[in-house]
Order: structure tokens, then sequence, then C-alpha cells
């Protein structure tokens, strides 16, 4: 039912016209007004934009379907967003005193950067990983390096969220075998494994297997969990690297949930009833410079979800229709030159992410585009996030939003034209044959060149990039990872070999191969290898073996 | 001036998938006129190599975000020198700290180019300094 009555309605819309009339002649700035996605803005929103506008139908009470309002009756009332640092570099003894810095300053959830040979399932002792050993994230090899990474950290009182994708399955494992040594039950166990390969093909690239086997390895980890681990958050549907490799907001919007109903899909084919796994299914979104374009964002996702698994999935359970994100801040917003500009955009960004709801943040830390974070800049990203918590106020009503008619008008918006996108992908047969054809690719590294073309036309600006950038580059310090940490590490990684029971490993690796050419679920084999120190890049060689490797199409 | 068609090599070397900057750059470098072969993520330096011989280009760019700049950079001009290939221009651009510009260059590298920079300046610089390498090679 409409909040509106239709005759105060015509009386509004005369009384705009006649506005209307007045501010045509009036001159303007510029000939149009876009965000930063070229979405074109209106020049006022008013009781018109939302005539059939019904509030339990669209909105709901906060809790309640479709969730627009937030996923919780009480929201950050009843319990403030967590603070979430993604934090990792170095050797695990590097980044295991960097976690005890994080929780001693108030932050609430871990959440662990691995280096690129790890995500990409390579020890550090591989050719491919010389010159990369823990500079952008931790080395992981064996459970070995997992169990001094949580050193001291009690796994049953801190959640822990894991950005790693093909070798989900295994660092899960790993952590298991740890929660485990530290006598933590795995049903007491909670955090998240991002485990999204879907957007890896579309937007961060970090991939090993082809893309049906993958689903494979993520769909038996979702049923294992689901038995076993059952507060664990088995995957993490990211629109963050989507928006980072250049789209525009309602392309990170659509194609985050088009990958969700294509992993939906998978488990449903599996026979998997949908109330038993799609609660533990979480998100992942940016949060970029356009304030209010954010917020609709945020708040068009969760009703879109909502109504995905009821209409499309027919899930029952309230829980299965909540759509629970972790924000963070743009990376690819932050400027090199004039690096301290980088807190205020931070700062933004972050309140933009809190009005949309979420229910974890990371806020970058001002020199992130430089390297990674030292402690102090760090350290100002954690308080950007307790000053919106403790002195700004706007933790205190739920969706302090909601109701505004351009706020609401422009959720509408951006959920119609992201259904558009899902309708174009469903036409083309679901989201892996639209992957295999480069569709969702091909519309970002467009909207990406869009992008840098404004720029250069100064049709968008920078502040101390494009414009403003007089004063010359300002320097400050940055963390270095030196190259001792490659030789640090490959000795560690070579004591465990040492120390391991090389007969075993053999029988653990036939076993792994055997089982990723059947059926079964893999998830209890690769449990058992890891408790013998088999390697990470010694699992992801055996599925080579078995699965073959995706190569990038490599087109411009 | 020379009329011959600048050749580019956009290279992705190491394990890092952030491909938005080459991408965005192998595109302002076909649309100012130049030939350009992009190949693809995670290439080892061999391979990038390899490829700008059989190639024939005048000009490598190696894109890295990764931080593994400090290894991959100086083994590529390694191989090239090798190679024969020493005349082949090698620029970097990506998140690169300015405390490792001079190790690069020292390397090898002939640019560097900081995110933020305007792909007009990387037009410029290629074409000036292929015109210059044309000419000392009377092309």
């Amino acid at each position: 039912m409409s909040l509106f009555d239709k005759k105060a309605l015509e009386e509004q819309k005369r009384n705009l016209d006649e506005w209307e009339k007045k501010v045509a002649g009036m001159p303007e700035r510029r000939e149009s007004f876009s965000t930063i996605s070229s979405a074109e803005m209106q020049r006022l929103a008013t009781p018109q934009d939302l005539a059939d506008f019904d509030y339990e139908k669209d909105l709901g009470n906060p809790g309640e379907y479709p969730f627009t309002r937030g996923v919780h009756p009480t929201m950050y009332r009843g319990k403030v967003w967590t603070m979430r640092q993604f934090a990792g570099f170095g050797t695990p003894e590097d980044t295991n005193k960097r976690y005890h810095f994080l929780l001693a300053n108030g932050q609430t959830g871990l959440s662990v950067a691995f280096h690129y040979p790890t995500l990409m399932g390579y020890d550090s002792d591989s050719e491919r990983s010389r010159g990369e050993v823990g500079k952008c994230g931790v080395a992981v090899d064996s459970l070995r390096d997992m169990e001094v990474i949580f050193n001291g950290i009690p796994l049953d009182r801190v959640s822990t969220s894991m950005t790693i994708n093909p070798p989900a399955s295994i660092l899960l494992a790993m952590y298991l075998v740890v929660a485990e040594k530290q006598g933590v039950s795995w049903d007491k166990v909670t955090g998240t494994t991002q485990n999204d390969i879907l957007k890896e093909y579309i937007a961060q690239k970090s991939w090993i297997y082809p893309p049906r086997p993958s689903m494979r390895l993520i769909t038996d980890m979702i049923e294992f969990c689901s038995k076993h681990v059952p507060k664990w958050n088995t995957i993490s549907i990211s629109g963050y690297h989507i928006r980072e490799a250049g789209s525009t907001a309602v392309q990170e919007l659509a194609f985050t949930l088009a990958d969700g109903i294509g992993y939906v899909q998978a488990c449903v084919d599996r026979g998997m009833n949908i109330d038993d796994f799609a609660g533990r299914l979480s998100f992942f979104f940016n949060s970029h410079n356009d304030f209010f374009e954010e917020i609709a964002k945020f708040r068009a996702a969760r009703r879109m979800w909502a109504r995905i698994m009821r209409e499309r999935f027919g899930a029952k359970n309230p829980r299965s229709c909540m759509l629970r994100f972790h924000t963070q801040t743009a990376g690819c917003s932050l400027t090199a030159p004039q690096p301290y500009n980088n807190v205020v955009r931070t700062a933004v960004q972050a309140l933009a992410a809190v009005l949309g709801g979420t229910q974890s943040l990371h806020t970058n830390s001002l020199d992130e585009t430089l390297a990674l974070p030292t402690e102090d800049s760090v350290r100002i990203a954690l308080r950007t996030q307790q000053i919106l918590e403790e002195e700004s106020g706007v933790a205190n009503t739920i969706d302090p939003l909601g109701g505004s008619y351009f706020i609401e008008a422009l959720t509408n918006r951006m959920e119609r034209e992201a259904f558009d996108y899902i309708k174009r992908i469903d036409d083309m047969g679901g989201i892996i044959p639209a992957i295999e054809r480069g569709f969702p690719q091909k519309e970002i590294s467009d909207a990406a060149f869009r992008y840098q073309r404004q720029l250069e036309k100064h049709e968008k600006e920078v502040v101390g990039v494009t414009k403003y950038n007089a004063e010359s580059r300002l320097d400050i310090p940055t963390l270095y990872i030196s190259d001792e940490t490659e030789r640090n590490q490959k000795a560690s990684l070579a004591e465990v070999k040492n120390k391991r029971d090389p007969e075993k490993v053999r029988q653990h690796i036939e076993t792994l191969e055997k089982v990723a050419a059947g059926y079964e679920n893999t998830m209890p084999y690769i449990v058992d290898a890891v408790r013998d120190y088999v390697t990470l890049q010694e699992i992801c060689d055996a599925f080579r073996r078995v699965f073959g490797e995706y190569r990038d199409p490599a087109y411009i | 001036m020379s009329t011959r068609r600048i050749r580019v090599l956009v290279a992705k070397p190491g394990l890092d998938g952030h491909d938005r900057g080459a991408k965005v750059v192998a595109r302002a470098l076909r649309d100012a006129g130049f030939e350009v072969i992009y190949t693809g993520l995670h290439q080892t330096p061999e391979m990038i190599v390899n490829t700008a011989i059989q190639e024939d280009v005048d000009v490598v760019g190696l894109s890295m975000m990764s931080g593994a700049h400090r290894f991959l950079l100086p083994k590529v001009t390694e191989l090239l020198r090798q190679k024969g290939a020493g005349d082949i221009i090698v620029l970097g651009g990506g998140i690169i700290p300015d405390s490792d510009i001079p190790m690069l260059k020292e390397a090898g590298a002939a640019a560097l180019f900081p995110p933020g920079t305007d792909t007009g300046d990387i037009v410029t610089f290629i074409r000036e300094a292929c015109e210059k390498k044309f000419e000392a090679a009377g092309v």
C-alpha cells in the first residue's frame, strides 16, 4: 500500500511543476551531475519518486524481510559493527605480532592477508614465488605457519576472516587443526573464508583450477561446514574486487549477486536443502567515494538478496534471506600524492558503510597505495571507526536515512538496474557461461577505461592528483619487507619438510588425487593431510594434476 | 621522423592478478596508434622475454602491484640482455615505493610510472624514447 494519499500527491505534483518551471532557467555549475559510476543524478527527489512506495513490502522493519533497513532488529544499538582490519605481512612471526597489536588497540576481529604464493597455491620455496614471499601478505606454507600466526590468540573468542580463494579449503583445514590443538571444538570456531572463485575469474584473478572443478571444491566445503563447523561463514561473496577492478556501483551489485546465485544453484543442484546452508553465506562490498550511491547500493543489496532467496530459490528460513556483509573502503580511491588526504576519503567511505548497515568494516590506511601499512597509519584507520562509533552518534538510530526521498529512489533505481544485468546473465545460461564468454570482465574493463578517460579530460577530478596538485609529493614513512623474509621463510619450510614422515606425505598426496578424481567430499582428506604437515603447494599440485589449470584469456 | 609503427608489450609478471592498470594502459597505447600485445596474467620473466623477442617489440611495460618488482624487473632486463635484446626499452608501473626507484633504474628501467599517471604522459615518453632509438639505429 502506498504511503502517500493520491490527492496529496497530485497537489504536490502541481506545486513541483511550478517550481521546476522557475528553476529551469537558473544556471547551474554543470550541464549534468553524475556519480563516480557515471550515473546521472536528479536535481531533487520528492514524493513523486516514491508514488508506489510500500513500507512493508519495500522496507520492512529492521531484522524483518526484505531487510532493507538492516539484518538485525536492534542493529548497532545491540552490537556495533565488527572492526576488522585486514592484515598480514612477512613471516608468520611478524603477523602474529601485528595481530596482538591490533587486538590490544581495540580491534574486535582478525582478517588474514596471505602473500601471493599462498593465494596462488605455491610454497615459499617454489621458483614461482621468487620475490613475492611475505610481500603483500603473510607467508603460509604448512600447518606450522598457522600455528605461529595464531599463537596466543584464543580461537573460541576471536573470529577470523581469511582472504583466500582457490586454496580456501586447505587454509580452513589448517585453522581447524590449530583450534583443535588449542582445545577449541569445531562447533565453537567462528569466522569466514572468502572462498569466492567466481569473482576471481571476473576481477581479482587469483585462480588455480578451471571454473567447474573450483565450484566442486567450494560446494565440498559448504557441505562439510554445514555438518561440522556450523558457525563458519563458508563463503564471502565479494563485490569488493569487482569494484577495485574498475566496475560501476551497479555492476558491483549485479555481478556479486549473480555470483551468489551461482553458488546457491550449485549447492541446490547437489541436492542440498537451501535452508541448511544459505544462512552461512556472507557478502563483501566496497565502499567508494560517492556517498549516497554507496549507501543506496548496500540497502539495495539486502533487499535484492532477500527477494532472490525467497522468490527464486524458495527459502523458508528468514536467516537464509539475510544479506550480511563486510565492507572495505575503496583501496583504488587512495592517492600516492598528498597521502594524508586519504584519511578523509576513508572516513567518508566508512561513514557510508555504517549508514548502509555493514556488519564489519575495514578502513584503509593512508599509506596503502604506497606499501602495506605501518602501525601508526593502521592506528589512525582503526581510530576512524572508533570515532564514528563513539563520537558521531550515527550508531544511535537504525537506518537513519531510510525514508529519504532521494535515498529510497536511488535504492529502487540501483535494484532495477542490477536486476537488468542479472536478467542478461540468466539469458546467457548463468554466471559461469557469462564468465566463460568474458561478459562481466568486459563490462568492468570498459567502465575502468571510461573513468580513466573522464579523469584525463577533467570530467571527473581526484583532489591532489588531477586538481589541486601543486604541492610536491610528500614523503611518509612506509613499511618495508626485506628480502630476508624470503630466506627465513624458506628455512622454516625446509625444517618442516625435514621433520615429517615422507611416507605419510606420499600416501596423503596419492589419496587426495584419488578423491579429487572421484565424487567424494575432498574436505576431510585435506584436514588429514594438513595435520601431517603436507604443504599447501603439495595439496594444490595434487589437484592441479587432476583438475588442470585455468589460463588468462588475456583480452584487452 | 620514423614511419615505423611502435610495438609495445604490456606484461604482468609474477603472481599478482591486478590487471586494471595494465589493461587501461594497453588500451590507451593502442588508441595512440601503437601496436600493443598484452601477455595476460601470471607470467614468469622468461615467458615475458620470449614473447618480447618473438614479437619484435620496441618497448616492454611491466605492471607490478605485489611488491615483487625488486626481483621481477631486474630479472627481465637481465634476460633481455643475455638474449641480445638489451635495446628493448623497459618501463615499469604500479605500486612501487620511491625508495626502490633508484635500484630499478640501475637495473635498466627507462622510466617508472606511479599510480595516478596520465596515460598521455606514458604515450609521450614512449614516442620520444622510440624516436631516439630508431634514429640511432637508422630505421
